[in-house]
């Protein structure tokens, strides 16, 4: 966890403008009624975006009045989510350097010493003209481009100490560099070029419908009715939400292959009893009464009714 | 074995040197056909990715066919398929490649999805980070409203809703139950289970979260057939996989490979080899930052599948592999996963918001030598006391490494400290 406080000096007011407005409409609309809340955190981003990099404090407030969420419940999440900047940061570019394991191995640390150098000694502070700020973030999911940077919306990847110094210097003057690998590389693909897909059979469209024969009839598989019963092959989990009691009910049929309860199954898997439970699931070793009641017991099994939806959280305050 | 046919490959624009667009995506013979199979039914669809052998991608390898069966076939709450692309593991990078270049193997994978499970919504959480992804992903989701391929009647005849959601930068939210948190506004704090999510889940109805290459390949199993997934790999592990290679490799790449390639070999044909040779190779980190490191002596034979991996006491996770050199300073490169951990433990449970720190703080001063050697012992059983006493398995993601490193390096750990005494006592003297 880290700790993260808001900023000591804050703006008065925070209103979004009509056209954040209008977006904030649109996204709280992709969630059922009344669960606009679900919208905070590309609300609050919008909102950075629109302050200028930050979060300020109006705009919690804002962001929490305009989807019907408690103050506190905003705070938190602008707090939790360590992509909110709580502080100004540079007007030019804030830089994030990878510095876990991946990036460090191929030379983050070298990344880090451009930024302190070039940009402020402490992460988080401006530099000298409030152009630039910097810090170490966590894996950014670039790994096979490693060192990279984020700026902005953009990554900057299999970088050297000196590429960086390149790209600080192309921000400064205000033309953005081109994104991506700064060595030539496409993507994530082997330097050098692909070792794989050359088969051109792959993009020709030749192999569009050919695969239709094994369902229409004329293949291997048997042809399927639509919505058909599931294939006697593969006895799966049962086909209808047993009823409360049911979980259990299999046992008097001796012989049989027990019925196993969803839910049982959840359990199982849950705790990690994967083996177990393929075994199980795919009508194996038949289970026991007792371990069934212990699985039971680990699901806590009342039949999906006793859950039921969860109270409605009106007041935001979650669990 | 022999390299995977490219014929047998289902991620085709895998580095973006082909369009990404909707026509040239079915060219490459995505949507071929979707009618067809939703025409089979919702059980034929379970049935089949069941048959097939998916095993979850997303780093538990839970079977998929199996998850998906656990959803309620009656209810009156309305169900959900929710998709993890929350990609945050360190050494992860290959559902970054789906979502720019290949979205709508994703797209149609989660209508499928879907329609199998009796949803008629489907939320995508992307990381925040993904920025770039997002707005290529929105691109393809647009694009496939425009052709009515998915949305209220659509040429399927399933209505089917599609929504972005993103995140802002909290490993935590990978965690499915923290991700429902997350989507409903609220912190990413992961929830007790049981209720499980097909129960209990995003606002409370039945919800399924799949990793975004578990739902990307649903299509190419259910058009080839489950018979040829399950024929690809080894068995209990089939299929292929997005492999992501980075670290002391000559050329770190992402690539599609069959499930079991020996791990020597997919770092030599695809990564060009381990940086000055395969025995400069220290050790191997194979599944993504939470499974434990695996020294050189074992990586000779060792095969890229979830049960071979388990056997040498780690994990496929989700096949990143981390490649460390000789030149690696272990103690350093293991510390600062843990200071990764330290920095995204959710605070919920105190073993692992206090544990983290304090594992990190002691393998900072491990590093350095500064420690004393039954500091080892009391380390490695620290970890024992995270794992498996939190709520989520971020505790055991923070253990784990630090006990591959005490089970393989303790050597190493210890020869450092006995250089940092030695060199005060000189220094004392």
């Amino acid at each position: 966890m880290a700790v993260r406080r808001l900023h000591p000096d804050q703006p008065a007011h925070f209103a979004f403008t009509a056209e954040n407005l209008a977006w904030v409409n649109a996204t709280i609309a992709k969630y059922p009624p009344g669960k606009q809340a679900s919208a905070v955190i590309p609300v609050l981003w919008r909102a950075q975006e629109q302050i200028g990099g930050w979060i300020t404090e109006p705009a919690i407030r804002a962001v929490a009045d305009l989807l019907g969420m408690a103050h506190i419940r905003v705070l938190e999440i602008a707090t939790f989510y360590t992509m909110f900047q709580l502080a100004p940061i540079g007007s030019k570019a804030h830089v994030q350097v990878c510095g876990t394991t991946p990036c460090m191995l191929r030379g983050a640390k070298d990344l880090v010493k451009v930024c302190k150098k070039k940009i402020a000694e402490e992460p988080f502070h401006l530099s000298a003209d409030g152009a630039f700020s910097w810090e170490e973030v966590e894996c950014l999911g670039s790994c096979a481009n490693a060192p990279m940077v984020q700026i902005g919306a953009d990554t900057y990847e299999d970088l050297t100490p000196e590429l960086l110094d390149d790209i600080l210097a192309a921000f400064a003057t205000g033309t953005a560099p081109t994104p991506g690998s700064q060595t030539g590389r496409t993507a994530s693909c082997p330097e050098g070029g692909p070792t794989t897909l050359s088969d051109p059979a792959l993009y020709d469209g030749s192999r569009i419908g050919q695969w239709q024969k094994r369902l229409s009839g004329g293949g291997t598989a048997p042809p399927v009715a639509p919505a058909a019963p599931v294939a006697p092959s593969t006895p799966p989990a049962p086909s209808a939400p047993p009823a409360a009691s049911a979980c259990v009910s299999a046992q008097s049929e001796t012989g049989a292959k027990p019925f196993v309860h969803p839910a049982a199954l959840a359990a199982m898997a849950n705790s990690g009893m994967v083996k177990e439970l393929e075994a199980r699931a795919s009508g194996g070793k038949p289970i026991s009464a007792s371990e069934l009641a212990n699985l039971a017991q680990l699901a806590r099994l009342q039949g999906p009714q006793a859950y039921g939806a969860r109270p409605d959280d009106s007041d935001g305050a979650g669990r | 074995m022999p390299m995977l046919a490219d014929k047998d490959r289902i991620f085709t624009n895998l580095y973006g040197f082909h369009d990404p667009g909707l026509k040239a995506a079915m060219k490459r013979g995505q949507w071929d056909g979707t009618k067809l199979l939703i025409d089979q039914g919702h059980d034929w669809i379970i049935n089949e990715v069941k048959q097939s052998g998916l095993r979850g991608r997303g780093g538990a390898g839970f079977p998929t066919g199996l998850k998906w069966s656990f959803m309620p076939k009656a209810d009156p709450r309305p169900s959900y398929l929710v998709i993890n692309a929350d990609e945050s593991e360190p050494g992860s990078c290959k559902d970054r490649e789906i979502l720019r270049h290949d979205p709508q193997l994703l797209i149609e994978g989660a209508l499928l999805a879907s329609f199998a499970m009796r949803a008629h919504t489907c939320y995508i959480y992307l990381r925040g980070e993904y920025i770039r992804e997002r707005e290529a992903l929105q691109r393809a989701v647009d694009e496939a409203y425009a052709a009515k391929l998915i949305g209220r009647n659509n040429v399927h005849g399933w209505d089917f809703d599609l929504y972005l959601h993103h995140g802002a930068g909290a490993y935590i939210c990978g965690e499915e139950t923290a991700l429902l948190e997350s989507l409903e506004g609220k912190k990413g704090q992961p929830r007790l289970k049981p209720p499980f999510p097909a129960n209990v889940g995003l606002y409370g109805a039945p919800t399924t979260i799949n990793n975004v290459e578990s739902i990307a390949v649903v299509p190419d199993i259910l058009r080839r057939g489950a018979k040829w997934f399950e024929a690809l790999g080894k068995p209990n592990n089939s299929g292929t996989k997005l492999f992501q290679i980075s670290g002391h490799v000559n050329k770190p790449c992402v690539v599609e490979e069959e499930m079991g390639i020996p791990l020597r070999q997919l770092i030599e044909e695809h990564a060009g080899g381990v940086r000055g040779g395969w025995n400069n190779l220290l050790a191997v980190i194979p599944g993504g930052s939470s499974v434990p490191l695996v020294p050189a002596e074992l990586c000779q034979d060792l095969t890229m599948d979830f049960d071979a991996l388990l056997k040498v006491k780690s994990g496929l996770g989700t096949a990143a592999l981390i490649v460390m050199d000789k030149s690696t300073d272990v103690v350093r490169a293991i510390a600062r996963i843990s200071y990764f951990y330290k920095h995204e433990s959710c605070g919920q449970c105190t073993p692992c918001r206090e544990g983290t720190g304090w594992m990190w703080r002691v393998l900072e001063r491990m590093a350095e030598g500064r420690a004393e050697k039954r500091e080892i012992d009391l380390l490695f059983d620290v970890t024992k006391q995270v794992e498996g006493h939190t709520i989520c398995a971020l505790g055991d993601a923070a253990a784990w490494p630090v006990q591959g490193l005490i089970r393989h390096f303790r050597g190493e750990i210890e020869k450092r400290i006995d250089t940092y005494h030695s060199g005060h006592r000189e220094a004392a003297e």
